[in-house]
């Protein structure tokens, strides 16, 4: 052991002198969407679930909360909260098997996580838009 | 570490060894949520309308239930250990931590409950 003289190492940098780049953006994301889904998305879900469950006019209450305009926002938000959450956790599982570490690879599948979040998003509310109106 | 006996490595707070456990079970649900996850959204898009009646002629089939148990297990189950993991890696006040632990625990279980309580009580029609 050395004298407790203070060494000159390179400490770990604090989240805001961090350069944003698109590989720790996705993993940041992943947790706040995480975070959003498990109590946001969950308490609507069980909300929307309990509603139907209690009767026709707990449902109803639900119902035109969800098809006015707050419930029309949240709806597009969370289900973009969704797709991100998913396709970053399917680049999770990828990830777990050792593979898609090179600095140009796990760049392109960060990149490719926050465009494919975003394209699902809008083909899932055209196809919502489309079949049911608002 | 602790003092080099057995009591003194459990209070050093070394590794609980169900690390890999968790790990797994995180991966697992993960799987089971992409896919459970998938339909879910499908099968919503795919229903005539989301209102009361829909839903309910929906959920009153088996081949709707029982993913819908499923998914609400994997679900919560997931997001209790995804957000274990959050508290543990932000909330370093040991009491803090555990308050937050205990709390997450209790929502996660009672989520579950209510949700598959709310299935069962549309698909077995009470």
């Amino acid at each position: 052991m050395a004298a407790n003289r203070p060494i000159a190492r390179p400490i770990s940098p604090h989240l805001s002198v961090f350069k944003w780049r698109f590989t720790m953006a996705v993993s940041i994301i992943h947790r706040a969407t995480g975070t959003a889904l498990a109590f946001g998305g969950g308490v609507l879900f069980l909300w929307w679930l309990l509603a139907a469950a209690s009767g026709p006019d707990a449902y109803a209450t639900f119902y035109t909360v969800a098809r006015g305009p707050i419930g029309i926002l949240v709806g597009v938000g969370l289900s973009w909260v969704f797709f991100q959450h998913l396709l970053s956790g399917l680049r999770h599982l990828y990830m777990d098997t050792g593979a898609g570490y090179g600095l140009a690879e796990a760049r392109s599948s960060a990149v490719a996580v926050f465009a494919g979040a975003v394209l699902l998003t809008v083909l899932l509310w055209v196809a919502i838009l489309s079949t049911k109106g608002l | 570490m602790g003092n080099g006996t057995e009591l003194g490595r459990v209070r050093g707070l070394g590794s609980a060894k169900s690390g890999v456990h968790h790990w797994w079970m995180q991966r697992v649900t993960a799987v089971a949520n992409v896919a459970l996850l998938l339909w879910f959204v499908i099968s919503l898009v795919r229903l005539p309308g989301l209102d009361h009646a829909s839903v309910l002629l929906w959920l009153r089939q088996p081949v709707a239930a029982v993913p819908m148990l499923l998914l609400i297990v994997s679900v919560f189950w997931h997001l209790r250990l995804g957000f274990q993991v959050f508290i543990e890696d932000y909330v370093h006040d040991e009491g803090a931590k555990l308050l937050a632990l205990l709390a997450l625990n209790f929502y996660a279980l009672a989520g579950a409950a209510a949700g598959i309580f709310a299935v069962l009580k549309i698909a077995l029609g009470a």
